[in-house]
């Protein structure tokens, strides 16, 4: 039925049809499960049980909830703060490596990847438990015991390594593009080895660690598995309780408004988070 | 002096951080041939029996099974619809072109539950709770990103006067794609689907929600597992996929060497 307005077209415009025509089936399938999904979450956090803002109110006005939010942000900032100082000597490490070194680097990285989410929380467990082997060989060395299952420590711990693939990925594709010779002109004309680094290196690989960073942070936001299950009752995530509103409670008013509200976070992060990636850090000192 | 002190920190530095990436999933190998069920470190003994309940248990069988069978078709659904997008989009570059591609990516930053509640809204409208299409509809959602970029890295590093070569020489629309484009690409269709498989076969959030008695994945089973006892058999599972992963990846590498040696 549109073949005749097709004929009518210039080539390039058919061009473009024909184009948009192939990405139709993924569209389909994003609206079925992505679109009818979050218009059925939003539409039920205003309606139920009945129309207007009460779920959101009750949200805001329940301290319980306040507090999980905070304790929610507080954990994806100190697990993404984490990652960005572990993953940096890491990927700069690779960035300069040889190329079976390398390769031996990225290999480290990729490991974890083998196995899935679930089974490295399910050794986390092993290791963090009050009688794993983290507790053990702290005892061993004289130390005291400490409580690392069911606590914020342990969850921080186990998000950490599960994430930090995400951070040194990205991390290492900015700094292998910059180019060393820059540290050495810098130190030919007089720059210390630290001045050089702060004012040269870390400027230019700055769009690589906000990369990792946001995408570390937003996942950290909507993590799940591993605060339920290397957490306890004090570490709950707003992910939990969204599930306990819908799950436990059939409160979907409730569930809805709880994750309109992660959405916005994870949303409102990106926004605030992708001019920074994309920006040009001046290099400070020298010549302007 | 100071120079080789600082390779020396960095080395010691990258050796703690690889072991911190690498070692904890390993626990689970010695866990997995425990006597005993319970997961002290180190185990007690030694036996088979964790893997041997894999296959005698049918909860860890057929949730093995199903899957492997889920993961294959949302590799092949993900696959075929990705890389047409990712063609779409290579030849569709103005703003609808640019928010499309946004949107096929936007399964990646959602956040897994508050999509999970809603697909499982969306599923109990439609009766598709615990059914293969719920899933595989589910998981080709999350698989999609993966395709796309994959692909789409392929093509930008593709000559597209080669398709215009074949084009002049009488080739029809679908020769070109066939004979040309598709095997040119192959490299980024095949890790597509790879990504495409294991975000499926890994899938957990989404799985818990839409899954039934009837149906259930490995990851659900596992998590099951896990909140109701200890129980070793998550250990050999994981063992099992790592020693699998391990010779696919060591055999794909192997391959990729020699042939660039030649």
């Amino acid at each position: 039925m549109s073949e005749p307005k097709v004929r009518e077209m210039t080539p390039e415009a058919r061009r473009k049809v024909r184009a948009f025509l192939m990405t139709v089936p993924a569209l389909a399938v994003l609206a079925l499960v992505l679109l009818a999904p979050l218009v059925i979450v939003v539409a039920r956090s205003v309606t139920e049980p009945q129309p207007g803002l009460e779920n959101y109110r009750w949200f805001f006005a329940t301290p319980v909830n306040l507090t999980v939010l905070a304790r929610t942000f507080k954990v994806a900032f100190w697990v993404t703060l984490l990652c960005v100082v572990v993953a940096y000597p890491y990927a700069f490490a690779m960035s300069v490596a040889g190329r079976k070194l390398r390769l031996l680097l990225i290999l480290c990285v990729l490991v974890p990847f083998w196995v899935s989410g679930v089974v490295r929380t399910f050794a986390w467990v092993i290791l963090l438990q009050d009688s794993g082997l983290i507790n053990k060989t702290l005892l061993a060395m004289g130390f005291e015991k400490i409580r690392l299952i069911r606590t914020q420590t342990g969850v921080t711990i186990g998000m950490v390594q599960i994430l930090l693939p995400f951070m040194i990925m990205p991390l290492y594709s900015v700094m292998r593009g910059i180019d060393l010779r820059l540290l050495l002109a810098a130190r030919s004309l007089g720059a210390r080895p630290v001045a050089s680094f702060f004012q040269i290196y870390l400027p230019l690989s700055l769009p690589g660690v906000f990369a990792g960073a946001t995408i570390v942070f937003i996942l950290a936001l909507g993590f799940y598995i591993t605060p339920l299950l290397l957490g306890g009752a004090s570490s709950t995530l707003l992910s939990t309780l969204i599930q306990q509103q819908v799950l436990s409670l059939l409160n979907w008013g409730h569930g809805g408004a709880m994750g309109v509200v992660l959405l916005a976070a994870t949303f409102g992060g990106l926004l605030i988070a992708a001019p920074l990636m994309r920006r040009r850090y001046p290099v400070t000192g020298g010549e302007r | 002096m100071t120079r080789t002190l600082g390779r020396i920190a960095l080395a010691l530095v990258c050796f703690l951080i690889a072991l911190w990436l690498v070692a904890p999933t390993l626990v689970i190998i010695p866990i997995s041939f425990s006597e005993t069920q319970s997961l002290a470190f180190p185990p007690t003994g030694f036996s088979w029996k964790w893997y041997a309940n894999i296959f005698d248990n049918r909860a860890w069988s057929r949730s093995l099974v199903t899957s492997v069978e889920i993961g294959l078709i949302v590799a092949a659904v993900a696959t075929v619809l990705g890389t047409m997008a990712a063609l779409g989009l290579e030849r569709l570059k103005n703003r609808l072109g640019g928010t499309i591609r946004l949107l096929l990516l936007t399964p990646v930053v959602m956040p897994g539950v508050v999509l999970a509640v809603g697909i499982y809204a969306v599923y109990l409208n439609l009766h598709l709770t615990g059914t293969w299409t719920g899933y595989v509809l589910a998981h080709t959602l999350l698989a999609l990103p993966f395709v796309v970029i994959a692909v789409s890295a392929n093509l930008s590093v593709f000559d597209a006067r080669l398709e215009v070569a074949a084009a002049s020489l009488g080739a029809s629309r679908l020769t070109v794609l066939r004979t040309v484009t598709v095997p040119l690409i192959a490299p980024g269709i095949l890790s597509g689907a790879l990504f495409a498989f294991v975000t499926s076969f890994d899938e957990v959030i989404v799985s818990l929600f839409i899954t039934s008695a009837q149906l259930k994945t490995l990851p659900v089973q596992i998590y099951a597992s896990m909140t109701r006892d200890t129980d070793p058999t998550v250990a050999a599972i994981g063992t099992l996929t790592l020693v699998v992963t391990t010779v696919l990846i060591g055999a794909g590498l192997l391959f990729s060497l020699s042939r660039g040696r030649k």
